[in-house]
């Protein structure tokens, strides 16, 4: 009888097989790890404080992603799980420095914005079109004159898709604390918009 | 009783956030449906949050995207 032919190979063939296998996993990992970069680069964008920054902060992600791609457990959610590297190396490179607690008062209600931009008498009222009186520079401004804390928590919900949930493990934060940072979040977002737009109707 | 447009404004980010339970939304909707004033502002609210989306939105870098590649680690 030939040697491997009752189903068993040589040790030495299993051992290559595993290495080949293995290798096929990594592969595929780094190729699905790629596939999701434009849109890891979307929300990094505005984690980070400019283009510079996120430029950094992407290329460290993606290198320690491929240096620990073991440690992800496939059928999970790897955009997620990238993302988790990025606010951590983000996190680590001093941004906790600035935590002092922003106590400014918030605007009565959530409506000042529209009001805002409505009531100022240029006669433009509809409401999909108001919008559209906010430039793309002073919108991009006014994010990231959102301090980082709540800024991080509305960058993944609305500018990533991600879910509360989703969120919550890539912040290493408890849910109802997503949840009222993004309420807050986007309220700093809305005052800071209007400020913009006072400056320019004056 | 509370004002019912204030009421209505609580409920606009969860909302618009799809994380309202059934009743909470059946009576968001029932508001929605007879305030035009409460009507107005929650288009408001979702043609910003669409605009923003889309105002933010930066294309990645072409070389950036080859530094990633170039960052996999090669098969011996």
């Amino acid at each position: 009888m030939e040697a491997g032919a009752n189903g068993k190979d040589p040790p030495e063939a299993g051992a290559a097989q595993r290495l080949a296998g293995d290798a096929r996993d990594r592969v595929r990992f780094e190729e699905d790890a790629l596939a999701l970069s434009d849109q890891v680069y979307r929300v990094a964008r505005h984690l980070a404080g400019s283009r510079e920054e996120a430029d950094d902060l992407v290329q460290e992600t993606y290198a320690r992603a491929f240096r620990s791609w073991r440690s992800f457990t496939p059928g999970t959610n790897l955009r997620a799980w990238l993302l988790r590297i990025l606010t951590n190396l983000n996190i680590d490179r001093g941004r906790r420095q600035q935590r002092a607690p922003q106590m400014q008062p918030l605007e009565a209600n959530d409506y000042f914005l529209y009001d805002r931009l409505a009531g100022d008498g240029n006669g433009v009222s509809d409401e999909e079109r108001v919008v559209e009186r906010l430039s793309q520079d002073d919108i991009v401004s006014a994010l990231s004159a959102v301090p980082h804390d709540f800024r991080d928590v509305v960058v993944l919900v609305d500018i990533g898709d991600f879910s509360y949930q989703d969120a919550a493990q890539i912040l290493d934060i408890p849910i109802g604390t997503v949840m009222s940072r993004l309420h807050r979040g986007r309220r700093i977002l809305k005052r800071e918009l209007a400020e913009t737009t006072t400056v320019e109707g004056t | 009783m509370k004002d019912p447009c204030a009421h209505c404004e609580e409920m606009m980010q969860p909302y618009l956030d799809r994380i309202l339970t059934e009743d909470e939304m059946v009576e968001a909707e029932a508001h929605l449906e007879q305030c035009d004033y409460c009507r107005r502002r929650y288009r408001f609210e979702e043609s910003l949050r669409i605009y923003v989306r889309q105002a933010v939105d930066e294309q990645m870098p072409v070389e950036l995207k080859e530094k990633l590649a170039a960052l996999r680690i090669p098969l011996d």
